[in-house]
Formats: C-alpha cells, sequence, structure tokens
C-alpha cells in the first residue's frame, strides 16, 4: 500500500501543477471567486477559464476525442482535479452540464447530436441545466407532472419545473415530462434535451436564503420539442433520468470550504479565556472530528480511485460522501461563528476574519443538504442499494399516476 | 412541589401569545428583514410598550409594574416564538438589568422609568468584534468620566437611546451609562445574520460616561447580568424552536411524496421527535431557571447556564432541521424557515456563544459543589 503516484502519474501531477500555477491564483482563505463575483461575471470569467482548460487539454481528459476530450484514463482527470482545488477558479457553473448532461448525452443522443452538443458544452461555450424536480416532486422526481403529448414530428409540453439551477443563463436542458399518467408512474414519463430559449418557456429566478438566486421556476406553455431531441424510447424517461442521477451522485460529492483547515486557522487567531482558541480542549476536540471525517472522505477518494486506476469498478463506499461533507459544512460554519463568540454574527467581510467565509457558509449550507438528493433519500439509498435492507412499502408503485394521493 | 406557573401566568402568557399571533406574524420580522430602513418595528414596539411589557419585571417605585420575572420569563417565551423584531430583550433583559444589578438608587429612579415605559430604549455594549471579550483585552476605555473606543455588533445600537458599556478602567473593567446622543459617539448599522434585529457599530471618542456600580468592578457585575439575561434568552429560544417544530410538524403532515405524507417516513418522524426531545430537556431546564432567576436562587449561575446551552442547542437544531424537511422551499427566501435560522444564530452569540455557557456551567457547578 503506498500512496505513490505511478511515474506517469507524476509526471502528469507535475506537469498540472505547473499549468495551474501559470494560469491561475493559489487558493485563499476566503470565499471563493464564484462567491465574491455576481453570477454574471462569474459566468464570464468561468467560460474563459473552462475554454483555457479545454484548450490546453485539461478539461474532462478522460472523455472521447469525439466529444472533445482526450480520452486518458479517468484518473488523470481525478489528478486534475485534486490539483485545481488548490486554486481559486471559478467553478458551478458547468457541473450540472459536465457530471450529469454530457454523460446523458454520450449515451443516449445521436452521433451527429453527439457532434454538435458535447463540444461546446465541454468548451462552457454553451451551459446546461437540469429541469427534474417539480414543486410537487422533488425526492420523489418520479411523481413529476409536467406533461407531454405527440404532435406531428414535435412534442408539446406544458407544466412546470422548480429549483432548476442555472436555468437562467442556461442554453440548453434535460427535461423528463409524462406522456401518460394512465400508466404507472415510473412508466408514463419520456426523456429531452430542450433548446431553452424556445418559445413557451418562462424563467422566474428564486431568491435563495442566502439572498442569492441560483436557482429558477420554469413554466413551459405549448413548449415544442422535436421528437429527435427525445433521448431514449417513449416511456423509457426513468431509466435515463436514474442513470443521470447516478451521475449526479458522482458528481456532486465535496463541500467548498470551511472545512477543519479553516476552523485551525480561525482557532489560532481567536482567543479563548485569554489563550489561543487553538489550546483549549473542546476546540481541539472538535477540529479533530472534523479531521478524521475529512480524511475519511479524501481516503475513501483514494480507494476509489485506486480501483480506477486499476481499471476496475469503484465499491459503494462513496455513496457516504455527500451525506458526510453538507453537514460538515453545516457545522463548521455554525462552529467558526462560535469561535468569534458575540462578533460571529456580522457578515460585513471588512470587518471578519477570512472575508466572512464562514458567515456565507452558514447560510448557504443548508442547501448542499437538500440539492442532489436530500440527506435522508440519500440514506435510504445507502440503506437499500448498499446495505440490501428491505424498501419501503410502496402505495405508489404499481398503480395509474393519476389515482396516486397527493397533498397540498 | 409546584413546578408549574400560576394560572395567571399562564393566562399572561396565553394573552401574549394571542397578541404577538395577530400583532406580529412572521410579514413583521420579514418585513424588517428585508426592509433596510426599518431597523425594527416601531408600530408593533408601541404596542408592547402600551402592554407595558417592558416594564414587568421593573419594580413599581422604579416606573415598573413589578410584576415578577416568572412573568417576564412567559413573555420572552412568546417573544422568541414570534421572532418579534424589537428591541425588547437589549432595553429589557440588558440594559434594565444592568441598572437593576449596578446603579445606585438615584440612577434607577432616573433612568428605570424611561425603560420601564418604553420611551427610551437601551443596550448593552461588551463585544468589540469577532472574538471572546475578555478583561485583559478590551480596547474600550473609560478615564475621568469619558469614553473612549468601539463597540460592535451593539444589538440596537443604531435606535437605542442609553447604552450601559463594558469598559477597561484601571486594571479591571467598570461599568458606564452613555447617552448615545451625546457628543463624542458615532454609530453606523452593521450587517449580521439576522437583519430582522438591527446592530451597529459604535464610536465612542472621549463620550460623557456615568459610572455604574463601583470602578473596576464591573465584569462582575456583567456576570450577574448575563446570568439573569442567560435565562430570558433562553426562553426566547425556546419559544423559536417551539415554533420551528410546529412549523415542521404541519410541513409533514400536509407534503406528499411518494404518495403519502412525507411525516409518515420515519426519517422525518424520527427527526420531529428528536426535535421534540431537545424541545422539552431545554423547556424543564429553562423553567428551572425560570425559578432561580424568580428567587434570586444561589442555584442561578448553574441553572441558567443550562437553560441557556439546552435552548441554545434545541434552537439550533429545531430551526436547521425545520429546513430540511422542507426540501427545496425550506431553502428559499420567501420560506419562512431562514427567519428562524437566522434569528436561531443571533440568539445563540447575543450573550456569548455555547462553548462560553457550557464553560460558565461547570465552573458554577465547581464552585456549588465546593460549598
Ligand atoms: C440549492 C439547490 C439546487 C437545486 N438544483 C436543482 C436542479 O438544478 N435541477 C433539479 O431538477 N432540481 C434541483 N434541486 C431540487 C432538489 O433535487 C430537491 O429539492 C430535492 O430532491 C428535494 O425535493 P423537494 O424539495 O421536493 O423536497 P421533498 O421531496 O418534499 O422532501 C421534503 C422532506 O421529506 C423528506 N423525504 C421525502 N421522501 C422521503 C422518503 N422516502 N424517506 C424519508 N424522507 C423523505 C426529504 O428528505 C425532506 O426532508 C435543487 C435544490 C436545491 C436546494
Amino acid at each position: 500500500m503506498d500512496f505513490n503516484d505511478t511515474p506517469e502519474q507524476a509526471a502528469y501531477r507535475a506537469e498540472v501543477r505547473a499549468w495551474l500555477g501559470a494560469n491561475a491564483e493559489p487558493r485563499k482563505d476566503r470565499p471563493s471567486v464564484s462567491r465574491r463575483l455576481d453570477a454574471e461575471e462569474g459566468l464570464a470569467l468561468a467560460k474563459a477559464w473552462q475554454a483555457r482548460k479545454a484548450d490546453a487539454g485539461y478539461a474532462c481528459r478522460h472523455w472521447p476525442v469525439a466529444h472533445g476530450g482526450q480520452g486518458r484514463p479517468m484518473i488523470e482527470t481525478i489528478i486534475y482535479d485534486q490539483e485545481e482545488a488548490n486554486f481559486d477558479v471559478p467553478t458551478g457553473f458547468f457541473s450540472i452540464g459536465l457530471g450529469m448532461c454530457g454523460p446523458v448525452m454520450a449515451q443516449y443522443a445521436t452521433q451527429e447530436q453527439q457532434a454538435r452538443f458535447i463540444p461546446p458544452l465541454m468548451r462552457g461555450e454553451e451551459v446546461w441545466c437540469q429541469l427534474f424536480s417539480e414543486p410537487a416532486a422533488g425526492s420523489d422526481v418520479a411523481g413529476l407532472r409536467t406533461r407531454c403529448h405527440r404532435d406531428g414530428d414535435d412534442w408539446v409540453v406544458n407544466g412546470q419545473k422548480v429549483w432548476t439551477s442555472g436555468a437562467h443563463y442556461s442554453d440548453w436542458g434535460i427535461l423528463v415530462a409524462r406522456h401518460d399518467s394512465s400508466l404507472p408512474k415510473h412508466k408514463g414519463l419520456t426523456f429531452f434535451f430542450i433548446d431553452m430559449k424556445s418559445p413557451g418557456i418562462d424563467i422566474k429566478p428564486i431568491k435563495q436564503i442566502n439572498g442569492g438566486s441560483n436557482f429558477n421556476e420554469v413554466f413551459f406553455t405549448n413548449v415544442r420539442v422535436p421528437d429527435s431531441q427525445r433521448l431514449g424510447a417513449i416511456g423509457e424517461g426513468w431509466q435515463v433520468a436514474i442513470t443521470t442521477l447516478m451521475n449526479e451522485r458522482l458528481a456532486v460529492g465535496d463541500a467548498p470550504p470551511p472545512d477543519f483547515r479553516e476552523v485551525m486557522k480561525l482557532a489560532a487567531a481567536c482567543e479563548l479565556d485569554g489563550r489561543s482558541a487553538l489550546e483549549d480542549s473542546s476546540v481541539r476536540e472538535k477540529i479533530a472530528d472534523w479531521y478524521v471525517e475529512a480524511m475519511g472522505m479524501k481516503h475513501t477518494k483514494a480507494r476509489t480511485m485506486t480501483a480506477l486506476s486499476q481499471g476496475k469498478v469503484p465499491g459503494p463506499e462513496n455513496s457516504i460522501g455527500k451525506v458526510v461533507s453538507a453537514s460538515k459544512l453545516q457545522n463548521v460554519s455554525s462552529f467558526g461563528a462560535d469561535l468569534m463568540d458575540m462578533g460571529g454574527v456580522i457578515t460585513d467581510p471588512s470587518l471578519m476574519p477570512s472575508d466572512a467565509l464562514f458567515q456565507q457558509s452558514f447560510l448557504y449550507s443548508p442547501g448542499l443538504r437538500i440539492a442532489g438528493g436530500t440527506d435522508e433519500i440519500l440514506r435510504n439509498i445507502i440503506a437499500e442499494r448498499v446495505l440490501g435492507l428491505p424498501g419501503e412499502i410502496r402505495v405508489d408503485r404499481d398503480v395509474p399516476y393519476s389515482d396516486i394521493p397527493t397533498g397540498n | 412541589m409546584n413546578f408549574d406557573f400560576s394560572d395567571a401566568q399562564k393566562a399572561l402568557k396565553q394573552q401574549t401569545r394571542d397578541f404577538l399571533r395577530a400583532a406580529c406574524d412572521t410579514t413583521v420580522p420579514r418585513r424588517v428583514l428585508e426592509d433596510t430602513d426599518e431597523p425594527f418595528a416601531r408600530d408593533l414596539w408601541q404596542q408592547i410598550c402600551a402592554n407595558e411589557s417592558p416594564g414587568i419585571a421593573i419594580p413599581e417605585e422604579v416606573g415598573g409594574i413589578g410584576f415578577g420575572y416568572l412573568e417576564l420569563c412567559v413573555v420572552a417565551e412568546e417573544m422568541g416564538r414570534a421572532i418579534a423584531p424589537v428591541p425588547f430583550s437589549s432595553s429589557v433583559y440588558l440594559a434594565a438589568e444592568a441598572i437593576l444589578q449596578g446603579g445606585s438608587e438615584e440612577q434607577k429612579e432616573r433612568l428605570l422609568p424611561r425603560l420601564a415605559s418604553g420611551e427610551s430604549i437601551g443596550t448593552f455594549a461588551l463585544s468589540e468584534g469577532p472574538g471572546q471579550a475578555t478583561v485583559a483585552n478590551l480596547q474600550a476605555t473609560l478615564r475621568d468620566g469619558r469614553l473612549s473606543g468601539t463597540k460592535m455588533p451593539v444589538p440596537d445600537g443604531d435606535v437605542a437611546d442609553l447604552c450601559v458599556v463594558v469598559a477597561k478602567d484601571g486594571e479591571g473593567a467598570s461599568l458606564a451609562v452613555v447617552d448615545l446622543a451625546a457628543e463624542g459617539v458615532s454609530r453606523e448599522p452593521v450587517d449580521t445574520l439576522d437583519p430582522s434585529r438591527s446592530h451597529a457599530r459604535i464610536t465612542f471618542d472621549g463620550a460623557e460616561a456615568e459610572l455604574l456600580g463601583e470602578a473596576g468592578q464591573g465584569w462582575a457585575t456583567k456576570d450577574a447580568v448575563f446570568n439573569r439575561a442567560a435565562v430570558l434568552f433562553a426562553m426566547e429560544q425556546l419559544g423559536g424552536a417551539d415554533a420551528c417544530l410546529q412549523m415542521a410538524i404541519g410541513y409533514a403532515k400536509g407534503r406528499y411524496a411518494f404518495g403519502r405524507p412525507i411525516g409518515s417516513f420515519q426519517a422525518i418522524k424520527h427527526k420531529l421527535a428528536d426535535m421534540y426531545i431537545k424541545n422539552e430537556l431545554a423547556r424543564a431546564n429553562c423553567y428551572y431557571g425560570a425559578w432561580a432567576l424568580s428567587t434570586d436562587a444561589p442555584e442561578l449561575p448553574v441553572a441558567a447556564a443550562a437553560a441557556r446551552v439546552a435552548a441554545t442547542q434545541a434552537f439550533h437544531f429545531a430551526s436547521k432541521e425545520n429546513i430540511q424537511t422542507h426540501g427545496g422551499i425550506g431553502f428559499t427566501w420567501e420560506s419562512d424557515c431562514h427567519l428562524y435560522y437566522r434569528r436561531s444564530k443571533l440568539l445563540a452569540l447575543s450573550i456569548g456563544s455555547e462553548r462560553v455557557w457550557k464553560d460558565r456551567l461547570i465552573s458554577g457547578l465547581e464552585r456549588q459543589e465546593a460549598a
């Protein structure tokens, strides 16, 4: 057992590090560049960065050459991501496109569509969003109501999506809609990709609890989608969606800082009872707990990486990632504010350690426990799919969709 | 044994709850949260003052109505439940208590009637920015009746009329009362996690300051004031925690997923049961704190700290898990979940963090055991 890169990996890592050093700023102990800028500036910067990465051959390196990748082993992508995490580069805008939409297009779209859509997606020239959740269907996304019906060569979509991250700046989206509500819920769904500039799409931003507006309501009124943009067969929408969600769980995982390292720095700079807070055993204990969690995740990833670099399929252990990291972020943020004692409520970056990083993350961390599968749903998945425990008794599976009870 | 509030106290609680339900539904804290020009709900504050609530525990001789602390506790719980955007805690639990604990008879007679009637708003300034304030690290200094230094965040500091300030005085610390309209005082609002309760940065530049209590003995008085305030803040936290639980229960019954109410999933049931357990533990500790406060019991330091720790934990847990129970909608500005989440953190840090109160708890316990 060792942590050494193979000579080839080490050479690649050195090359990546040198390139990043020449092209990006090291990460500092403050909110990342994406959180300091407004969405428009952030997006422009992110597009430029993604293009620069793509030109240098570092974007989606494991994707096939035909899709704009380098056809290299997954491990090189992971090495790049590890190194990039040490730099303050704009992130987030393309994670849905790269993590979910690209792979689903690669699996279900035609060759011509792949050639048309994947390279600009990969280069960040076109932004993609995920139109799954609805007001009455989040955890239970298969319960969605948005309807579609066939009309000549087109489908006509009516209904509403919600929480669609980035819809307001997206060019394309992936959409699941119901073509037949007399079928059981999972059987009546069909999957499309859709031009977000189509007539009949109306996008309304939703304000989040931290004051930002990164997600949206998206309304569809007689929106026409060519049948050629259907992914998978009619009625196969759920299988396609599940493939996408599996990719989502790989794509989301790591929470952004602050983590134990930032708390440790903060503690060293704060006083408790007249001495450095870092000398206080209650503080040391907390930091130790978070270190153990963080290293647990890091080394879980190392196990995944090992499997990947040996060409094996990783085990199920990665499924713990988001449950651990989302709550950790919330707890770390809350504790960081506590360390600043009565002053910990101030949010003005100019008055606060780490430019109020802890206060900012206190307000956005609750979203991470919900987005991309709630803590509860992820625990159900671990219990049922990983541990093999019996599933819930279902009341909604084999009955016509239209007969399933609904609440307010 | 009669570990319960009297019928009259319960009636006062119900009356306060009914009043606040009508006068301060969540649109009121939301209005203050969103409107940067409205530091607190003046209309609500006027009604609270018309009800004589600020003077509830202030003796009649100095302008209050002299009911007592159990009465103040039940009102505090309701203020917390309503997340009322008014300077009640600053003026009543902190400024008035400081004057009651530290002031001379003359000062009480002069200063308290205005606070009891609500004609003046008082506040208390200890913190000087991020980090724990101690006698050793205080920068604000009192010298020859003049105060210099900067305090932040001062709750309601932008709207208060008078402020009790903790300042370095020789080797020790003193408490001093400052008229915030006086020369040498400048103040500006400072952004915090909970804009429904305004805070300020106040700079004193040789401002005239009147000593409260003995010079150099202010830190002990501050501790005594904070022990009393801790019970009252804990009552507010308890009210807030219960409001979150009720909100989560309501949502869990009406929201369906997989053809069932989400409240039928054990993950949600257990979450809400855990909220209830924490809230009831906090409630029992708060009531014990209320008893100790109302009887001036020697157990007060420990009882207050226990109430404070339990209620801080309960409100934090209930407010974050209420968001979680709501799913996506809980993460929106439009939902009320974040009003409680913000308030829970604000109250958790208002008179010192959970860690500080745990420490005070054990120190108090050590003294109690030694005696
Ligand atoms: C920041 C953010 C970004 C998002 N971005 C997108 C996006 O780009 N595209 C998109 O399609 N969606 C997006 N979402 C939506 C997200 O996927 C849903 O909010 C999430 O799946 C939860 O669904 P819901 O909001 O309907 O909550 P509900 O499903 O109503 O859940 C409410 C509560 O019930 C619990 N619950 C539900 N079912 C069960 C069960 N079977 N067992 C136990 N507990 C259960 C949940 O855990 C939760 O606590 C985003 C959400 C957030 C917060």
